[in-house]
């Protein structure tokens, strides 16, 4: 056997895991991502007996299964690169370089990912990251960040134009790195771990708490009852609706659409404003809870969100339709910032950003967790790849949205009065669960010891794959082009930076 | 020409009238209020993530809670967050809330410094940084100018360069990582210039407080004008607070 085959939200034994050695470690997981239905959800490394186990991820979309392997590496070591034959690996050996030393030979450039306070080399610094230079007396530099213009986290954006032309764009990230994933270690409360999966991306809270809940509860053994895949099933969707509509008041804002940008702007108010009647927090933050509700859904906020969805999106519809029909609009829109399917493909892009280039990749369809399985999702595909493409998938993305929690609140499940706490999580154990944030797929993988304590967590943000279109998108384009690509993938600093 | 000018008629207006008055809709957690009543509080400390809550008095730091609210759904007797969004100050002692003193939290005029209201009153231009923030509190501070709250109207905007700012807004638990670029931040902007810190992981590191990959030594050298509470703050939260700082408004009893 070459690797294990599990579900989304399966635990196993962690020495059921194979591990293998390098070589086929290698060839079993090259050969897999040459099929467009899988792809690398992670790949990360974690100190185990004095060595680096190395543990890949493979998502088979076709079979609804996820591919686990692993292999032994000592720290430092070198190690011939998976990234030669399939790119998608390139920032997890990144990562793993960072952390552990270990040299990948034939990658393309073992850049640090984020500066991590535990990085393997103490000297490093964010000062001097190694930026791509080229030597030109034509061509000039042009710096940004890590402080943005807007009200926006930081990461330092390095263009290299030809006049007003870019020609290559890279991206250094690592400002806002808090060490989360340790936290999750030292942190021993469950309320603590609540909190800091809420604090990992504030505009996904809800995907990467329900992450959490669904891991910790899959750890536990839990079955989660009725009403709390309900509440987390959702929250995701309002979570997807308030923010498309954000980010298209963003992307008019950057193209000077100053009737768009007003009023999208104010319609994620209503859709925030419910989270706030519903849990007291506009971002939804204190609303997941692993094996508990502390804020059950009932038939008054039921009908205070018809009331709410209902208004929506009469207007939502009246302001997309000018929009998606203004010259002015679209003339900034379209054949802007495109990323192709090869591309895409090749760099093993998740979410929003994958099905804009016609992949079939969502995990709400392909792996389902909580009441996704009853909604029977069809992904919204696009195939153009361009600024135009993310506009058109949120727009439908907002409808789709608003018609699953329609049927959502058509059936919903009573409240369970008799929960009862979690049991302790299993000893000795690896599980793994996959959430289709708004953003993308969001995955958390955890590990236990021999007493069921937390030995390791491992958080993957789709910013984490995303980053590199955005830097794809921009080239050949005008750099006034570029805030309105940034803000039409709307990668966020926090959850990759983690 | 016709479309846009329905779209403004169907969208009416959408402004606060008034943001200190206003109530904010639903079971929004703004400042707790602590009873008298006897409880095993050995286990109240138990169920706050950050130590925000303590005991003998019973008492809850709004400079590290969370508004998780976990406290009240365990003790709903002893502990109730009430609407009140007005929680902003400038005195990191006021955030502490007290068991059985039902009191408002206000800003402290003694303070105030001078210049404050003397340049900023009519006009307070912003730079913000997020020196590990989550995203949250930066999307609620770009609420604060909406067509609902409407900050701009006071003349308290946010600007894209320092050189043009009278103050700096801090969100996040400041990371190692951001401590020099927040520092040259500071610098640039122009004397005089004040400091906000917003939301809880700025006035306190949050739930990140013991993380080795933060350095919060700038908080040592420079004084805070403001604290704005929440996880993240409500632009209602934000918008008093800073209005009360400019316009020196008096205590009301």
């Amino acid at each position: 056997m070459k690797s294990i085959s599990i579900k989304n939200n399966e635990h196993i034994a962690l020495d059921s895991i194979p591990i293998l050695d390098y070589q086929t470690f290698s060839d079993v997981n090259t050969a897999l991502l040459q099929k467009e239905n899988h792809h690398c959800v992670n790949y990360y490394g974690f100190l185990y007996l004095g060595k680096v186990k190395l543990i890949c991820c493979i998502a088979d979309d076709l079979n609804n299964n996820i591919l686990v392997s692993s292999t032994l590496a000592d720290a430092k070591q070198t190690l011939p690169s998976l990234s030669r034959q399939c790119l998608a690996f390139e920032k997890f050996e990144r990562e793993l370089h960072e952390n552990f030393g270990i040299q990948f030979e034939g990658h393309p450039w073992l850049k640090p990912v984020r500066y991590a306070f535990n990085k393997n080399d103490k000297n490093s610094s964010i000062r001097n990251y190694p930026f791509f230079k080229i030597e030109s007396e034509e061509l000039h530099e042009v710096g940004v960040g890590p402080i943005h213009a807007g009200i926006i986290e930081p990461g330092h954006f390095r263009f290299i134009c030809n006049g007003e032309q870019i020609l290559h764009l890279e991206i250094q990230l690592g400002f806002q790195h808090r060490g989360i994933e340790s936290l999750f270690l030292q942190k021993e409360k469950l309320i603590q771990r609540h909190t800091l999966a809420e604090n990992i991306a504030g505009d996904s809270a809800v995907g990467h708490t329900t992450a959490f809940a669904n891991l910790w509860e899959t750890l536990c053994r839990h079955e989660a009852d009725a009403a709390l895949h309900f509440n987390r099933t959702l929250a995701l969707e309002l979570e997807r609706i308030a923010i498309h509509t954000g980010d298209l008041s963003g992307m008019c804002t950057d193209v000077a659409y100053q009737l768009g940008s007003a009023v999208f702007g104010r319609l994620r108010t209503p859709i925030i404003n419910f989270f706030q009647q519903w849990c007291g927090n506009r971002i939804a933050k204190s609303l997941i809870r692993a094996g508990y509700n502390p804020f059950p859904f009932t038939p008054e906020l039921a009908e205070k969100l018809l009331q709410v969805l209902a208004s929506f999106e009469t207007d939502f519809e009246e302001i997309c339709h000018e929009t998606f029909c203004a010259p002015t609009v679209l003339g900034r829109f379209e054949k802007t910032g495109i990323v192709t399917h090869e591309q895409a493909t090749s760099i093993g892009l998740v979410g929003m950003a994958a099905r804009m280039t016609n992949i079939n990749r969502d995990i709400r369809a392909s792996h389902p967790y909580n009441f996704y399985p009853s909604l029977s999702h069809t992904p919204i595909l696009k195939h153009h790849g361009d600024v135009y493409s993310r506009a058109q998938i949120k727009r439908e993305e907002v409808k789709q949205s608003i018609r699953y929690i329609r049927t959502l609140l058509m059936d919903m499940p009573i409240e369970n009065l008799d929960r009862k706490p979690l049991p302790n999580p299993l000893p000795n154990t690896f599980a793994i669960s996959l959430v289709e944030g708004w953003r993308g797929e969001i995955c958390h993988c955890a590990i236990t010891d021999d007493k069921g304590r937390l030995m390791h967590y491992k958080i993957k943000d789709p910013s984490f794959h995303n980053w590199l279109a955005l830097g794809l998108a921009v080239r050949n384009n005008e750099i006034s082009d570029f805030p309105i690509s940034n803000k039409s993938f709307n990668l966020s600093y926090a959850g990759h930076d983690l | 020409m016709i479309n846009n000018l329905k779209i403004l008629l169907h969208q009416r207006k959408q402004y606060l009238p008034d943001v200190t008055t206003v109530e904010v809709p639903g079971i929004f957690r703004g400042l707790p209020v602590i009873s008298q009543e006897m409880i095993a509080e050995e286990k109240l400390e138990d169920c706050c993530p950050t130590g925000a809550l303590s005991t003998l008095p019973v008492q809850i730091d709004l400079g590290k809670c969370t508004f998780c609210g976990e406290c009240a759904l365990r003790y709903p007797s002893k502990i109730k967050f009430t609407k009140e969004y007005k929680i902003a100050t400038n005195s990191r002692e006021r955030l502490i809330v007290k068991e059985g003193l039902k009191k408002p939290i206000h800003l402290d005029p003694a303070l105030i410094r001078k210049e404050i209201g003397k340049y900023f009153s009519g006009s307070l231009k912003l730079r913000q940084v997020s020196a590990g923030g989550d995203g949250s509190c930066e999307l609620e501070l770009g609420a604060c100018g909406n067509v609902n709250f409407d900050m701009g109207r006071f003349g308290i905007e946010f600007v894209a360069s320092p050189r043009h700012a009278d103050g700096l807004v801090i969100t996040g638990p400041i990371t190692q990582n951001m401590a020099e670029p927040l520092q040259i931040c500071y610098d640039a902007i122009p004397d005089p210039k004040i400091i906000i810190l917003a939301g809880t992981d700025a006035i306190s590191g949050g739930i990140f407080a013991d993380s080795p990959a933060v350095d919060r030594s700038f908080l040592d050298t420079h004084t805070i004008d403001l604290y704005v509470p929440g996880n993240p703050i409500h632009p209602l939260t934000f918008i008093n607070g800073v209005l009360d700082l400019i316009r020196n408004r008096k205590e009301k009893k």
